[in-house]
């Protein structure tokens, strides 16, 4: 008798595409980079850092409809110590600011961070004196999603746009000038 | 007996008619308008009479007006008797220049915080504070946001200009 419910068979399982390589019996070459960037886009650990309502969109996104975890950001850890990704979900005073910035530098290399909504970018609607304008103003920013809130699909358009740009990175991008000067431009070692 | 406006009005003014308070009713309820230097005489002499009984201090702010040359700042005590339920304002005046008014820390405990967030907010010296500092914006600020001088939006951003806004 055929089960009513199909489970996880493997035509219902979307593996990631290999990376191009020469492949033989038994080998399989190919750049160090293409393989690093497959496992770390795959495997992103989310932070979240919820200050307000875009907050409650991001449990949305990690709840069962939307799940996050189909992209391989199953584990949030509420440790910086052990994330790659930060995300930062909702308006940031500017007494919150150097709290931010220490769970920066508490987050290991290398590490990535994605703007929530338009406070979190910008400041928002609260343009005003305690109010930080963007959080790129204390820490470099990878991705901003736009919206007040943002809607559960928006989070998961801004992680997948991470991804390319985590699968793409260089291996030697963390210890360029270029990314040396970008951290001292925030004042951060 | 139940303890009417006119009643307050009448104490007060027995007892400090050389300050000449002011009283006025706005919205229905009593404001009394005393100099600076009084704040804590009057508030004492509310807090122990067995008849007044101004026992606590439901909110201390307060508000500036620019216009008003020599008392620009005014300093306002929400003052609350909660035998019989009669609520009282008390106002006092002070030139920016010199935002100096005595503290009612000695008088009401509750008072602290709220004189560290008027002082954060509007920059009054309230002499005797045991620890007068910002309380809730940055401690680097350097000005006090809610005087009418300063604008409300972040004077450092620079993206947001006029044409882009309609302003």
């Amino acid at each position: 008798m055929p089960r009513p419910v199909q489970y996880n068979t493997n035509d219902k399982v979307k593996l990631v595409d290999m990376p191009e390589g020469h492949m033989g019996e038994g080998f399989m070459a190919t750049s160090f980079d293409k393989v690093v960037g497959l496992a770390r886009k795959n495997s992103l650990w989310p932070l979240p850092f919820a200050t307000s309502c875009c907050g409650i969109e991001f449990m949305a996104t990690m709840g069962a409809n939307y799940d996050l975890a189909r992209f391989g950001s199953e584990r949030m850890g509420f440790t910086p110590r052990q994330c790659d990704m930060l995300l930062v979900a909702g308006t940031i005073a500017k007494k919150m600011a150097p709290i931010l910035r220490q769970v920066y530098i508490q987050m290991a290399e290398p590490r990535w961070v994605v703007a929530i909504g338009a406070c979190a970018s910008s400041g928002g609607i609260f343009d005003s004196y305690s109010v930080l304008q963007g959080i790129d103003q204390v820490i470099p920013v990878d991705v901003y999603v736009p919206g007040c809130p943002p809607r559960p699909e928006g989070i998961l358009d801004g992680i997948l746009k991470l991804q390319e740009l985590v699968g793409n990175e260089s291996l030697r991008r963390r210890s360029s000038d270029h990314y040396k000067q970008l951290l001292a431009g925030y004042g951060i070692q | 007996m139940v303890l009417t406006k006119e009643r307050i009005i009448q104490r007060l003014q027995d007892k400090f008619n050389e300050l000449a308070p002011g009283f006025e009713e706005p919205h229905g309820m009593l404001s009394v308008t005393v100099p600076a230097e009084a704040n804590l005489k009057v508030m004492q002499f509310l807090y122990d009479e067995e008849e007044l009984r101004f026992r606590f201090l439901t909110d201390l702010t307060a508000v500036h007006y620019p216009e008003r040359a020599g008392e620009e700042l005014c300093v306002v005590y929400h003052l609350h008797n909660l035998v019989d339920n009669v609520r009282l304002r008390l106002k006092v005046y002070v030139p920016v220049e010199k935002p100096d008014v005595f503290t009612a820390t000695r008088i009401f405990a509750g008072a602290n915080w709220m004189e560290r967030e008027t002082y954060d907010f509007f920059g009054i010296n309230f002499i005797g504070h045991p620890d007068l500092r910002r309380i809730l914006n940055v401690d680097e600020m350097d000005y006090f946001p809610m005087r009418k001088e300063y604008t409300l939006e972040d004077p450092q951003r620079t993206d947001k200009d006029d044409e882009m806004f309609g302003r």
